[in-house]
């Protein structure tokens, strides 16, 4: 028998400090396999963000930097410009991305730096102890909204990739989630569709990943993946948004 | 014929894999491992299809698939 699917490289083989059955470590995989097979493992340079996330660098087996909360994509924009030949990604939460960072995604992508991005939207501040996020679904119980997410007080699921597609600098955006091995293998292809547009200078690109957080839905990690696929899904579709 | 490795101290106990495999060739041990989890667990059989839906979906990248 002949090994067909083994740990990649650029990932370390030790225990990360995610939750049992956080997509976290599942997006953590597939960027690492994607970097190998697209060998750039020693020309990447990963900006890891503040959230459940925020020790990425020691779980990646490649050059990481680490951003203040919500900045990745300007701290990404400095290194990119004066490193144009290297790979640069930003990993963020939607708390990072979308909520304290909101002003610095709007202006990387608006200037279309030439940078890889990748969303994980999980509806909720995990690091924090499970707050409202901009991307909490309407209904949805919280730390912070422990009756459900009222609209008519906190305001509607944040359409952050909706409305960077209206940018015309920005090339591609994809929402994809990881609800099950079928979806995970499209997330793959996303992800590296995004890379390889770095790559061939194509210019900003974003994959925004439906990702369980087991611990703040207070769900076993089957059960989360099931409310992705029947829940969250319908307020985030699935699919390439540009 | 087809088989996974599962590394069981690094595994979390959230048993996605025994929800995804097609065969129901995975499932929770027993013991418990130094994470005070019943890791997951594959009972070899000619019926494993070397899919690699296991390896796919682990959060932990415990699994390895031979084929
Ligand atoms: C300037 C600043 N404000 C607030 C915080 C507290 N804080 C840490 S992580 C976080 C939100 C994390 O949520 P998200 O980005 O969605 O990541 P997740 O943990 O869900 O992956 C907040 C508000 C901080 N670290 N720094
Ligand atoms: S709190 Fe949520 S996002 Fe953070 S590690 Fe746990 S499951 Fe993952
Ligand atoms: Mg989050």
């Amino acid at each position: 028998m002949d090994k067909i699917y083994s740990h990649p490289k650029s990932l370390r083989n030790i225990s990360t400090h995610y939750c049992p059955g956080c997509g976290h470590g599942i997006a953590h995989r597939i960027i690492a396999e994607i970097i190998d097979e697209l060998g750039i493992r020693e020309r990447t340079i990963a900006l890891a963000p503040v959230g459940c996330a925020v020790i990425a660098y020691d779980y990646w087996n490649f050059d990481c930097s680490e951003a203040a909360h919500g900045r990745a994509l300007a701290v990404a924009t400095g290194i990119k410009r004066i490193h144009p030949d290297k790979i640069v990604f930003t990993y963020q939460g939607d708390g990072d991305l979308a909520a304290i960072g909101t002003n610095e995604t709007i202006h990387a992508a608006n200037r279309g730096e030439n940078l890889t991005v990748i969303f994980i939207n999980n509806a909720i501040y995990g690091m924090t102890g499970g707050q409202m996020a901009p991307t909490t679904l309407a209904g949805q119980k919280t730390a912070t909204t422990p009756l459900g997410r009222d609209v008519s007080l906190q305001g509607y699921p944040l359409k952050i990739s909706e409305m960077l597609a209206l940018l015309p600098a920005v090339k591609y955006i994809e929402r994809v989630s990881l609800h099950s091995p079928q979806e995970i293998i499209k997330t793959k292809k996303a992800i590296k569709q995004a890379f390889e547009n770095q790559i061939n200078n194509i210019g900003f690109s974003l994959v925004e990943v439906l990702s369980p957080c087991p611990t703040y839905w207070g769900m076993s990690p089957k059960q989360a993946l099931d409310w992705i696929k029947e829940v969250m899904v319908k307020e985030f579709p699935l699919g390439k948004i540009k | 014929m087809a088989k996974i490795t599962i590394n069981q101290e690094k595994c979390k106990g959230c048993l996605l894999c025994i929800a995804v495999c097609p065969k129901g060739l995975i499932s929770a041990d027993k013991k418990l491992n130094s994470k005070g989890v019943k890791p997951a667990r594959f009972t070899e059989d000619p019926a494993c299809l070397g899919c690699m839906m296991c390896a796919v979906i682990c959060p932990d990248c415990c699994i390895e698939v031979y084929k």
